[in-house]
């Protein structure tokens, strides 16, 4: 009897069909095709590369479970995704929960505080200020990622990193295409409001320390 | 003429859409609406050019293979007769239960050898060293450290899972995966600090860990995704004992117990690290 092997090129549908058959190492086909792209989703969802590994292992050991029920005209990509988008969400709800029971709300006002735009390093500094002002950016543009929930903060991510579509986003979300359309609204709103001062003050101060 | 909101001009921007057609002609004729679209887009160009460059670290070529390293263990073959049907599921999250068991049993053989260490000490220890007062004190607020710490982690596990949304109409299975995991985890430290608890002779702490456990084994025995109904079972079963109220007060006394017990916090911390 010969050793029957899944080459990398073989498609998804073949590897899934194989799985089923029994050939449990056929899916390490799909694991290795796919992983790096539910990497890089889940680590925008959840912001850091521990926490994202982790959405990636359990994307991949869900969808291991429910392959019987994978349709063989979908798209095993967008599958786990849909999979790794909703663990991340369920996770994440979790450890807000969490968190928020372990602090005191003085102390997420003194964070908030601590935050705020209006703390920004002028510009027009030298470079070591200039790199703590980058620093600080980086801390505002996460700030700003998570003043979303997670359903806007995975509707943004897929729409526009990911560029997904809205129903593939209304599938994720359980929700119709119009809430989607919604959700990415108010995604991109609170964005909006949240980062456009803040971009505005520091390209009118890189202008300014470019001038002088 | 009606002017287009915000949420209008994001979706032009943002969505696909039959409105688009009809938005896009109405910026042609209207200056004002094309002027806040031009606004917006600056805007929103700036602010996705800053977003992007929080860029997502390159988790490595490799990085595949090591996926499929970390979870192939877990994956039992579906051809397997015992494994086929409607089972299928149950027996694949019993592997994994397996190996997650034994990942706990290692942390909680090692939590329990920080107890059990100071336990056997004792009587190696009385015979060598007269004064024994601050090693026992030093015994008693290592299981108390032990099982505060895991009174808290349990409490945490049950009010989540207390709180968990049902989804309205009922039909859509919850997910409680997690919790499930966790009270596997649980209960195999449980079994261990009450059968400590019980050597020391701490009824109080061993009668609320023999409750804990009971309602622990119930949630480690529940399928991965459960109906409303199913969830509401428990959460009534959780709050029938009222187990949450218990833990609460218990943790609370093991804490006082714990400041209240005069050791050197350095000994203790070395002794835990040599453990």
């Amino acid at each position: 009897m010969t050793e029957r092997t899944v080459s990398p090129r073989e498609g998804d549908a073949e590897a899934i069909e194989l799985t089923l058959g029994g050939d449990r190492d056929a899916y390490r086909v799909l694991v290795e095709r796919h992983s790096a792209s539910v990497f890089r989703l889940a680590f925008r969802l959840t912001g850091n590369r521990h926490d994202a590994e982790e959405v990636v292992q359990e994307a991949f050991l869900r969808a291991y479970q429910k392959l019987e029920q994978f349709e063989a005209r979908a798209n095993f990509g967008t599958w786990v995704y849909r999979i790794a988008a909703n663990y991340a969400i369920d996770r994440t709800r979790k450890k807000r929960i969490e968190e928020a029971r372990r602090k005191e709300p003085s102390m997420r006002e003194a964070e908030s505080a601590e935050n705020s735009a209006m703390n920004l390093v002028p510009d027009k500094q030298p470079s070591p200020e200039r790199l703590a002002q980058n620093v600080e950016l980086r801390k505002q543009l996460e700030l700003a990622l998570n003043t979303l929930t997670q359903a806007e903060r995975t509707a943004f991510v897929m729409r526009h990193w990911e560029g997904c579509g809205i129903e593939e986003i209304a599938v994720t979300l359980n929700s119709n295409t119009s809430a989607a359309k919604n959700t990415v609204f108010r995604a991109v709103k609170k964005l909006r409001n949240f980062l456009a001062p803040l971009v505005s003050q520091m390209a009118g101060a890189r202008a300014m320390g470019t001038e002088s | 003429m009606t002017h287009l909101s915000e949420e209008e001009l994001i979706a032009f921007r943002e969505c696909e859409g039959r409105e688009n057609a009809a938005i896009a002609e109405h910026l042609q004729e209207c200056a004002q609406c094309r002027a806040e679209f031009t606004q917006l887009d600056t805007e929103l160009t700036a602010v996705f050019a800053a977003l992007d460059t929080l860029a997502v670290p390159d988790p490595g070529r490799e990085y595949g293979q090591r996926v499929w390293q970390q979870i192939a263990s877990q994956l039992q073959s579906k051809s397997q007769p015992s494994l086929q049907g409607a089972h299928g599921d149950e027996q694949v999250k019993w592997w994994r239960t397996f190996f997650v068991a034994r990942r706990v049993a290692a942390f909680a053989g090692l939590s329990a050898l920080v107890v059990m260490a100071f336990l056997a000490g004792r009587g190696v220890k009385d015979h060598r060293v007269p004064d024994t007062s601050n090693a026992a004190n030093l015994r008693e607020k290592v299981l108390l450290l032990a099982v505060g710490e895991h009174l808290g982690r349990s409490e945490m596990m049950l009010t989540e899972l207390s709180n968990t949304e049902t989804k309205k109409g009922g039909a859509k299975l919850i997910d409680i995966f997690a919790e499930q995991k966790r009270a596997e985890d649980l209960l195999t430290e449980n079994r261990l600090y009450r059968e400590t608890a019980l050597e020391q002779g701490d009824a109080r702490i061993a009668n609320v860990l023999d409750e804990l456990e009971r309602v622990l084994l119930d949630v480690a025995h529940s399928p991965g995704e459960v109906t409303g109904g199913q969830l509401q079972g428990i959460r009534e079963r959780i709050d029938a004992g009222g187990i949450l109220f218990k833990l609460r007060v218990v943790g609370a006394d093991v804490e006082e117990r714990q400041r209240a017990t005069p050791t050197d916090s350095a000994n203790l911390h070395n002794d835990r690290k040599k453990v």
